[in-house]
């Protein structure tokens, strides 16, 4: 009866929300005094589980399963559970975990918290913390169903590292046909994504045109950030509008969220208030964000960003 | 094409967010409600399905009478009809449950739903709706054209973006980019009053006991003021960023 954990990899790799559920599957472990299993598909080296709790790893190879099928890769989990008799199944809340979590809670009879950011305050009953009202408010909700599933909101837990070691078994699904194919993906796999972010660098209008986003992009890289943008941007065609961040753009909860150039529209504020620090660079004093941000820099960004950049090269090299 | 489009009857972005009864109940004095931003793109792409291709549209909410109004604004924009299912939304499963039974019954072939709804962000329904009914399901969808009874869709990935082909009848997760904010429409009078001559039907609910029950709600921190660094001087904001923060 472990609680299980479903590892999200790319291209044989755990993605750091991979490392971050498990150690969140952990602590759940620990209050229910059960074992971590993990489901993996595909990710060529399982070991690092170990590392962050997990005690057993379902390894799933298959190259059916090369390309994310929400409706098959919710049937692989539910196999999963249903082999380890799991009673709460932790996922991450990226793009793809949030497809596939409510077919496997339909599929399970399972009640689904998405979103949540803290360890459950208790198992009996079973009471976890998310965020309502776009982050306006919180959210303590009670999952009343035997089988439970967890969504963990991005760098909400953190990762916390174990001495534990993983033993590894392989897991052969039985694959459904695929009712939705993919017939193509578009994506920049060398650039960190909004959604895995620990740091994310916001442009807005007061950058004045598409032409100056270079010192964002520098800004970012040498913060290993992503680049984001506000929706006045995206609409005027600067900037993709998978960039922008806001209500009816991208959420972002990451660690540290720059915002230059940005005032701050309440729109804005909601796609970014789960972010825990925020930095503003803006020329107007009275933007509103700087009454969301915790540090400001009240100037022009075509002054601050370059020095920054300069002065951030000369930190990086003496750490 | 015959179209089901839920319409999710949230509080204005703008709105203050309290809560009476010890914390927890949501308080809607003084809100002003709105029909969810991620449905308005779902209900403008059947618009145009309509429009373009020949479809016939239904909007559907799960919730007391206070909701209808939301519904004639959906009709007023040119739905051509709304059914409310009488019952107060408890969690993401049972009002899923409404929907899919109404789904399941009614002969759709297309349900258009919001990715996620503005207040509890569950970012279920419409996944689930598709689970219950054993209907295809595309999330995230930033398009969507329909060919006879095939559909290609294209969806926002974390990082990127992913083309799938499926077909009828599909349930769509959908956000901007089915359409653009700036071809949202707004009700004009002529819309208004055909709307008041629109059927809204109110259905009786199923069965469906809520999984997750909302036993208290509380806001975040009253945050500090902001700490205002010297352009002239951001040795200091790295300083603050590394060893207080330390988020560097």
């Amino acid at each position: 009866m472990s609680v299980l954990v479903y590892t999200e990899s790319e291209q044989g790799h755990f993605k750091k929300a991979a490392l971050e559920v498990a150690s969140y599957a952990k602590a759940v472990a620990d209050q229910l005094g059960t074992t971590v299993t993990a489901v993996s598909v595909n990710a060529t080296d399982t070991s690092v589980l170990g590392n962050y709790g997990v005690d057993k790893v379902l390894h799933v190879a298959s190259d059916q399963l090369n390309s994310f099928n929400a409706s098959a890769y919710a049937s692989v989990i539910k196999q999963a559970v249903e082999n380890e008799n799991a009673k709460v199944i932790i996922v991450s809340s990226s793009a793809d975990s949030k497809y596939l979590a409510p077919l496997l809670a339909v599929g399970l009879n399972a009640g689904y918290a998405s979103n949540v950011v803290a360890a459950p305050s208790g198992t009996s009953p079973f009471t976890v913390k998310r965020p309502a009202f776009t982050n306006k408010a919180f959210e303590n909700i009670q999952i009343n169903t035997e089988v439970k599933i967890i969504g963990v909101s991005n760098n909400a837990f953190g990762l916390v590292e174990t001495s534990g070691s993983a033993s590894a078994e392989d897991f052969s699904p039985t694959i459904p046909g695929f009712a939705v194919k993919v017939e193509s993906v578009d994506k920049a796999t060398d650039k960190v994504t909004i959604a895995d972010a620990e740091i994310v660098v916001s442009g807005g209008r007061g950058l004045k045109g598409p032409e100056n986003w270079g010192m964002i992009e520098e800004l970012a890289e040498v913060l290993g950030a992503a680049t984001a943008c506000s929706k006045p941007v995206s609409d005027l065609g600067w900037r993709p509008h998978g960039e922008h961040v806001g209500q009816t753009g991208k959420p972002v909860a990451s660690n540290l969220y720059i915002a230059i150039g940005i005032s701050g529209a309440i729109q804005h504020l909601a796609g970014i208030n789960a972010s825990k620090v925020k930095v503003v660079v803006n020329t107007d004093p009275e933007a509103p964000f700087f009454k969301a941000a915790d540090y400001g820099v009240v100037g022009d960004a075509f002054q601050v960003i370059p020095e920054l950049i300069t002065k951030l090269k000369a930190f990086k090299a003496q750490q | 094409m015959k179209i089901l489009v839920c319409i999710s009857h949230v509080p204005d972005t703008t709105s203050k967010i309290n809560f009476t009864e010890d914390n927890t109940k949501f308080d809607a004095n003084g809100v002003q409600f709105v029909i969810n931003p991620y449905d308005e793109f779902g209900l403008t792409r059947a618009m145009w399905f309509k429009e373009k291709q020949g479809a016939s549209i239904d909007v559907i909410n799960v919730g007391g009478p206070e909701t209808e109004p939301t519904l004639r604004k959906a009709l007023a924009i040119g739905a051509d009809a709304a059914i409310r299912v009488n019952t107060v939304a408890t969690d993401a499963f049972s009002v899923a449950k409404q929907i899919a039974n109404v789904f399941s019954n009614g002969g759709y072939d297309l349900v258009m739903a919001g990715r996620e709804s503005i207040d509890y962000n569950g970012g279920m329904v419409p996944g689930m709706i598709a689970g219950l009914t054993n209907a295809n399901f595309v999330n995230s969808c930033i398009s969507l054209e329909i060919d006879g009874a095939n559909a290609t869709a294209i969806r926002e990935i974390d990082g990127g973006k992913e083309t799938v082909s499926t077909s009828l009848p599909l349930v769509i997760g959908g956000q901007k980019g089915l359409v653009e904010e700036s071809d949202l429409r707004i009700p004009n009078m002529r819309g208004i009053m055909m709307a008041r001559k629109k059927p809204l039907t109110v259905v009786e609910p199923v069965n469906a006991s809520p999984e997750t029950i909302s036993v208290s709600f509380e806001k975040p921190a009253p945050k500090g003021a902001v700490t205002l660094v010297s352009p002239d001087n951001l040795d200091e904001l790295i300083n603050l960023l590394h060893n207080e923060a330390k988020v560097i």
